[in-house]
């Protein structure tokens, strides 16, 4: 490379956000998928349809009523009851059988919405509009700005974080998770409505990958197949961070985005296999990831 | 009248009566390998609609026609296993396909060892008409250095002296960026870094952060689709686009224009086709094509109507009978193509001799500045036939 990210600090200043706002947005697609797979044990494919949901019902919504802050609790409650539903009718069923079932029913299940998606939307791309408070750059240290929008992303993720982080470590909903993910049948066998527990998890895991959808559709284009843009990165977040762990998630989705990020512009040549490099150098360490329970 | 000459003539009307028996209960079997699946699914249906329509306007060419349609899946794995299939056992007389330049590369491999003759409506891989070129390949569309190529020089002629280049690191990506890079440096200017993103990732944050720093005089990108969105709406965001003026191969603007929305317009991009072209064959094309499917023509289905025509004018050069090659290949090589795009002529490797049109996305539309390079023809390294 000719030229270095470090020497000059406005550049090194825009990648720390680049790669902090791709981590945080990260981390909402992999604490649902973290927390669905640890607590239900349920290998979930289909998880970055709830995503692809979430970015069409931002493009849809602000289309119809030019307001995308109206999308975004309209694409949530989406999101969260999409899931809530079909943990009822679907998911329940396979929470004792093998991964294998789980893995043909969610894989069905992608192409189911993946169909649904082109009746109703065509195979165009699109894009939503970014809200037009939010539509300018702030001009940093020199040549150097960055769009007010993403800033806005990173703040609610991390105000996101903050939330799930204050419902599992201080909520009575919160300790249920944590010993549902420890420990499934102790807590069954103590009497604790885990049925309540299992669709309210399955329902704010989609309903986080939803928002994760919505709040980048004004920054990504809104397009078929979008459902797996995330999906084989989150399940790495999900073995780095350690399967369970929402802590985990977090600081994985982080170091993805980081490694990602400076791995695209010091070494371009290798920044596709990067990611699953760093995966494979975690898993060395520690086999159960940063933050996994010992097997 | 002798008896010889009445046997003669009875002869001559039987053979005619025999000829005419034998179109009709033989069709011409074209093999149709295009996506009528996934993300390039519209793509192939634009092409297979307006090659038929070319075909059904010049009455198949006088002759007995068949389509045999073959999802290719835009698999590059099932390409040749599909190509294979069309030939050995629908025993197709003609390939048509692919859209995906993976897939292609696997038709031409099975072509130039079976001898069918096969027409490319879209795929650019440059190496179909230059290295892997044969007597029996032929394309209607571009190779991947024609369209980028002219680009390089209206940069340079706007004032730009050093350059960046983008693009997914693909076979495309590197064959567009350095047909740019070529002809930039020609004009003596410089192509100061060459970026690559992994395809198809889309977060081009990163690589929009390092063309901020080093602050060249214009960048050159290659990208199309959904990823062409993406990389027009993140370099306005990032305030790039009013400072640093942004080129790209053509298909940057082509279909996705409503989707870009004002971060595209202003842009400048080179192609073999245009919106807003003066001439009565386009005028003509897209009335039809609208007429024929409701909807709306573009670059894809102007490419599969010229396949038609291609068709259509070798079968008639031919009078059908396509068991004889070397004649149906010497007629597509020597045809003339009343093009939507401009009358074109196939190169020596089998590739449209074509004008590359500059166009300014302006209101939803590519339209046509002038001609940026004319009759450009691709030098198709290492072709020899």
């Amino acid at each position: 490379m000719s030229f270095d990210v470090f020497a000059d600090p406005a550049i090194f200043l825009v990648q720390l956000l680049n790669a902090t706002q791709q981590g945080l947005l990260l981390f909402l697609i992999a604490s649902g998928l973290t927390l669905i797979f640890g607590i239900m044990g349920i290998i979930n494919l289909a998880h970055g349809s709830f995503y692809m949901v979430g970015a069409y019902a931002a493009y849809a919504v602000a289309e119809a009523t030019g307001s995308f802050w109206l999308a975004l609790p309209i694409g949530v409650a989406a999101g969260i009851a999409l899931g809530y539903v079909l943990e009822r009718l679907l998911f329940r069923f396979f929470y004792e059988r093998d991964h294998l079932y789980q893995v043909l029913l969610t894989f069905g299940l992608i192409l189911i919405f993946e169909e649904v998606r082109g009746m109703m939307f065509g195979e165009d791309t699109h894009r939503a509009l970014t809200p037009e408070a939010l539509d300018f750059s702030i001009p940093l240290l020199g040549v150097q700005s960055y769009p007010a929008y993403r800033l806005a992303i990173s703040v609610i993720c991390l105000l996101v974080a903050l939330g799930l982080y204050l419902l599992i470590s201080r909520t009575r909903l919160g300790m249920m998770i944590r010993a549902g993910a420890y420990n499934r049948e102790m807590v069954q066998a103590l009497g604790i409505n885990i049925t309540f527990v299992y669709a309210a998890v399955f329902g704010l895991g989609t309903g986080l990958a939803a928002l994760a959808g919505l709040l980048e559709a004004p920054v990504a284009s809104v397009e078929p197949g979008i459902s797996g843009r995330y999906l084989i990165i989150s399940f790495v977040v999900v073995v780095i961070g350690g399967i369970g762990s929402v802590k985990g998630a977090f600081y994985g989705a982080l170091l993805i985005g980081f490694v990602d990020t400076f791995a695209k512009v010091i070494v371009p040549e290798a920044a596709g296999m990067s990611v699953y490099l760093l995966m494979a150098a975690v898993l060395l360490w520690r086999p159960t990831g940063l933050f996994g329970r010992p097997a | 009248m002798t008896i010889a000459t009445k046997l003669m003539s009875a002869a001559i009307a039987l053979a005619a009566i025999g000829g005419t028996a034998m179109a009709q209960d033989t069709p011409i079997r074209i093999g149709v390998m295009l996506p009528y699946s996934g993300t390039f699914a519209l793509l192939g249906q634009n092409i297979t609609e307006a090659m038929e329509l070319a075909m059904a306007e010049r009455n198949n060419g006088g002759c007995n026609v068949e389509y045999i349609q073959l999802d290719s899946e835009a698999d590059p794995s099932r390409g040749p296993e599909n190509a294979r299939r069309l030939i050995d056992r629908d025993l197709v007389d003609i390939l048509v396909g692919p859209v995906h330049s993976g897939v292609a590369m696997g038709m031409v491999q099975v072509v130039r060892e079976t001898g069918t003759p096969l027409i490319i409506p879209n795929a650019g891989v440059r190496q179909a008409t230059a290295e892997l070129c044969a007597p029996n390949i032929f394309r209607t569309s571009f190779s991947n250095w024609q369209p980028a190529y002219p680009s390089g020089t209206v940069a340079y002629d706007r004032g730009a002296r050093t350059a960046v280049t983008l693009s997914w690191d693909y076979g495309a990506g590197h064959q567009a960026t350095e047909a740019f890079a070529e002809s930039f440096e020609a004009a003596g200017g410089e192509v100061v870094e060459q970026l690559f993103i992994p395809f198809p990732d889309t977060n081009f944050q990163p690589l929009l952060t390092q063309i901020a720093g080093i602050q060249p005089d214009a960048v050159f990108v290659f990208f199309a689709g959904g990823g062409a969105v993406q990389f027009v709406n993140d370099y306005d965001d990032a305030g790039l686009k009013d400072t640093i003026p942004l080129y790209g191969s053509g298909f940057l603007t082509e279909g996705v224009l409503d989707a870009q929305g004002d971060a595209a317009e202003g842009l400048l991009t080179t192609l073999h086709y245009a919106d807003g072209l003066d001439n009565p064959v386009d005028a003509h094309f897209r009335e039809a094509f609208e007429a024929a499917t409701g909807r709306e023509s573009d670059v894809y289905a102007m490419q599969g109507y010229d396949t038609g025509q291609l068709i259509a004018q070798a079968l008639e050069a031919v009078s059908c009978n396509v068991g004889d090659l070397d004649a149906l290949s010497e007629a597509m090589a020597s045809a003339t193509i009343e093009s939507p795009r401009g009358t074109f002529n196939m190169s020596s490797s089998h590739n449209p001799v074509q004008d590359i049109y500059l166009r300014e996305a302006r209101d939803g539309q590519n339209v046509v500045i002038e001609i940026a390079a004319p009759a450009l023809e691709d030098p198709a390294p290492g072709c020899s036939m």
